[in-house]
C-alpha cells in the first residue's frame, strides 16, 4: 500500500468540513509556512523536486522562481482547474471529496509567490464543485486564514471563484488568462510568459490544482522528505485518473515509480481487465500523450519492465515510449477498434481547436474528415501515409501545444497500428455506429 | 422566446453582478463578462439572443462584438433557443469506450429528436459535449449541475422520468442570487 499525501482521510466523511479537515491536521502546513520566509517556503517546493501535474511536468518552485517582482505592481496567483482532458478526472475528485487542501495550498502558495489576490479558474460545467469550493473559501475567511492581515502575519490575501464556459483549450494556462479577463480562450505567444507578464500585464503563476495541493504535505513533511518518495527526478505521490476496460475505474494516488503491470492488474489499483479479456493499448496520461500497445507498456522496447514515473514512460521517445501526462490512464481491451477510437479523439480536437493558429484549425479538420472516410469504409491506402504527413505539419507549428496534442495520438496510432488501419481500409467496415454519426451531425455520407 | 418580452435581469441578479464585479481589479470589468453571460443564460430562457448579449454589453459598458465574439466561443452559451431539461452526454473517449453512442441512440429514440434538436413540447433539448472528467463512472450525461454516471438504459429512463417532475433548470447563479 503506497503512501498517501493528498488522499489520505477519505475514509473520514468530515474531511470534507472545514472543522473535519482542521481535526485531521489541516491548515496546520499554512500556520507552519507563514512562520517561514517565502523564499523559503519557495525552497521547500524546490527541494521536493515537485512537477506539475497538469500534464506538462515542468518543476513547479522553479516555474515559481521565474516570477517576476516589479515596484508596485500587483502579483497574482491562478489555480487551473479547467480539468477537461480526455481520461483525467483527478482534480475533480480531490476538490469535492477534499476541497480545503486546495485552498490551503493556494494560500501557502500565494503567500511565497507574494500574491495578494488569487483566482480558482473552474470549468464552467463543474457547478456543483464551485459550490463546494466557494463554502470552503467561506469557511477559510470566516477562520482567518484568507482576508486582511492573515494569522496575524501580516499577509493579505483574497481569493475568488471564476468559473469557465466549456472551452478544452483553456486549460492551457495563457488561454486561461485571457479567459479570465473576460476574452476568447486564444493562447498567447510566449514569450513573455506568464511569471513575467500574466493576468492583466502582471506577474502571475498559473499551477494545476494537483500541483498546488501537494505543497499542504510538501510543507508538512518538508521537501527533503517528499523527495524521497518516488524515484529519480519524479518524486512524490500522483494523482492517476484509471478508466476504460479494467475492473476498478477510479483515482489512485501512488508513490510514483509503481510498475505499469502491477497499477493494471493488482487488486489495490485497477484490478484487471474486464471479463477477462486481453489488453490491447493504453493512453497513459490523458487524450495528448501517444498511445501505446500492451507489449509497449508495460515493459519498454529494451525489455525492462515499464513504471509509472516521467522517465520510464517516455522511455524510448515517441518511438516506443509515451508520456505521464496528467495521468488519465485509459485502458483498452482487445476489442476496442482503435482506429475509431482515434476517429473520436480526432474529432475531440478538431472540435476543441480554437481557430487561431492556421495549422491546427485546417489541419485537426482535415484529420478528423480522413479519419471518417476511413471508419465509413471510404478509406484508401494513401490516407494513411496523408494523415501522417498532416499530423507532422501541425505538430510543433502553433502558439500553443495543442497542435501537438492533435497530432501525437495521430502518429502513435499510426505507428503502433497501421495493420489496423490497412485491414479496415481493406475490409471496408461500415457500421452502425458511422450512419448514426452522419446524422447526429447531419453529414451527406462521402 | 427571449426577444418579445422586456430584458432587464432581476434586482437579486443585479446585487450578484455588483458582488461578482468586486472580484476583479478596477477598471478590469471586463473579466465578468463570462460569469454574467451564465447569469443572463439563466435568467432569459436558457440561450443568449443578440438581445440579450446587446444588454449585457450595455450593462458592462463594452462593445457589443466582445460580447458576442465571446458568447460564441464557448460551448456552455446556447445560441439557439434550448427546452427546459438540457441533456448532454459525454461522447469522447472513455466515455465513447464503455457505450456513450448507445445511450445517445437511446435518447434519440426515446425522445423522438435527434442530436442538437429540442422535443416538440419544450422539454428536453439533446446535446453531445466532450469529456466531462467523469471517465471513471463512464458513460455519463450531464442535466443542468448534476453528472448520472455509470448510466445504463434503465438509468436513463429514471432520470428523465425524475426531470420531467421536476424543476431542473436551477443553475448556480440562481443559487447564489438566494444566497445574497
Amino acid at each position: 500500500m503506497g503512501r498517501k499525501l493528498l488522499l489520505d482521510n477519505l475514509e473520514y466523511p468530515e474531511i470534507k468540513t472545514f472543522a473535519g479537515y482542521c481535526n485531521k491536521g489541516g491548515y496546520e502546513s499554512l500556520k507552519k509556512a507563514l512562520k517561514m520566509k517565502p523564499e523559503e517556503v519557495q525552497a521547500e517546493v524546490q527541494k521536493s523536486g515537485l512537477r506539475g501535474r497538469g500534464g506538462a511536468g515542468f518543476p513547479a518552485g522553479m516555474k515559481w522562481s521565474f516570477i517576476a517582482k516589479p515596484e508596485g505592481v500587483p502579483r497574482y496567483f491562478v489555480c487551473n482547474a479547467d480539468e477537461s482532458e480526455p481520461g483525467t478526472f483527478k482534480d475533480r475528485y480531490l476538490m469535492e471529496h477534499k476541497p480545503h487542501i486546495l485552498i490551503e495550498g493556494m494560500i501557502i502558495a500565494s503567500y511565497a509567490l507574494g500574491a495578494t489576490t488569487a483566482y480558482i479558474y473552474i470549468r464552467g460545467e463543474l457547478m456543483y464543485i464551485y459550490h463546494i469550493l466557494q463554502k470552503a473559501i467561506e469557511e477559510a475567511y470566516q477562520a482567518g486564514f484568507l482576508g486582511k492581515n492573515i494569522l496575524g502575519c501580516g499577509f493579505d490575501l483574497d481569493l475568488h471563484i471564476h468559473c469557465g464556459a466549456g472551452a478544452y483549450i483553456c486549460g492551457e494556462e495563457t488561454a486561461l488568462l485571457e479567459s479570465l479577463e473576460g476574452k476568447r480562450g486564444n493562447p498567447r505567444i510566449k514569450p513573455p510568459f506568464p511569471a513575467i507578464k500574466g493576468l492583466w500585464g502582471c506577474p502571475t503563476v498559473v499551477n494545476n490544482v494537483e500541483t498546488i495541493a501537494a505543497v499542504v504535505p510538501i510543507i508538512r513533511i518538508s521537501g527533503d522528505e517528499y523527495a524521497k518518495i518516488g524515484v529519480g527526478k519524479s518524486t512524490g505521490t500522483k494523482l492517476i485518473s484509471a478508466s476504460g476496460h479494467i475492473n476498478k475505474p477510479g483515482v489512485y494516488e501512488i508513490e510514483l515509480g509503481v510498475p505499469v503491470e502491477e497499477f493494471i492488474y493488482s487488486d489495490e489499483y485497477c484490478g484487471g481487465i474486464k471479463n477477462g479479456k486481453k489488453l490491447k493499448a493504453v493512453v497513459a496520461g490523458g487524450s495528448s500523450v501517444p498511445i501505446l500497445p500492451s507489449h509497449l507498456i508495460l515493459k519498454t522496447a529494451d525489455g525492462a519492465p515499464r513504471l509509472m514515473t516521467y522517465e520510464s514512460l517516455a522511455d524510448g521517445g515517441f518511438a516506443t515510449g509515451t508520456m505521464l501526462g496528467s495521468g488519465g490512464f485509459i485502458v483498452m481491451d482487445e476489442s476496442t477498434s482503435i482506429v475509431k477510437h482515434l476517429w473520436n479523439f480526432s474529432r475531440f480536437y478538431h472540435h476543441e481547436s480554437c481557430g487561431q493558429c492556421s495549422p491546427c484549425r485546417e489541419g485537426t479538420g482535415w484529420m478528423e474528415q480522413i479519419l471518417h472516410k476511413i471508419v465509413n469504409g471510404k478509406g484508401e491506402m494513401r490516407h494513411i501515409d496523408l494523415l501522417w504527413d498532416i499530423q507532422g505539419k501541425i505538430e510543433g507549428k502553433t502558439i500553443c501545444p495543442f497542435g501537438d496534442a492533435a497530432a501525437w495520438p495521430v502518429a502513435s496510432t499510426i505507428r503502433h497500428f497501421r495493420s489496423e488501419f490497412e485491414e479496415y481500409i481493406r475490409n471496408g467496415e461500415h457500421n452502425r455506429d458511422v450512419k448514426h454519426y452522419y446524422r447526429l451531425n447531419n453529414l451527406q455520407e462521402i | 422566446m427571449n426577444e418579445t418580452k422586456e430584458i432587464q435581469f432581476s434586482d437579486e441578479a443585479l446585487a450578484l453582478i455588483a458582488k461578482i464585479t468586486k472580484h476583479y481589479p478596477e477598471g478590469k470589468e471586463k473579466s465578468t463578462i463570462l460569469p454574467v453571460l451564465h447569469l443572463a443564460q439563466a435568467e432569459f430562457d436558457g440561450w443568449l439572443s443578440p438581445q440579450v448579449m446587446d444588454y449585457v454589453a450595455s450593462l458592462l459598458k463594452v462593445q457589443p462584438i466582445e460580447v458576442y465574439e465571446v458568447a460564441t466561443f464557448y460551448t456552455m452559451f446556447n445560441m439557439q433557443p434550448v427546452g427546459k431539461c438540457v441533456i448532454e452526454v459525454c461522447h469522447t473517449g472513455p466515455c465513447w469506450l464503455m457505450g456513450a453512442e448507445d445511450i445517445v441512440h437511446y435518447i434519440e429514440n426515446k425522445l423522438g429528436i435527434k442530436k442538437g434538436e429540442t422535443t416538440a413540447d419544450g422539454m428536453f433539448t439533446l446535446k453531445t459535449v466532450e469529456c466531462l472528467a467523469s471517465c471513471g463512472t463512464a458513460p455519463m450525461m450531464q442535466i443542468g449541475e448534476t453528472y448520472h454516471e455509470n448510466l445504463t438504459l434503465e438509468k436513463v429512463d429514471s432520470v428523465l422520468d425524475d426531470c420531467r417532475k421536476a424543476d431542473i433548470r436551477r443553475s448556480h447563479w440562481e443559487k447564489e442570487k438566494i444566497k445574497s
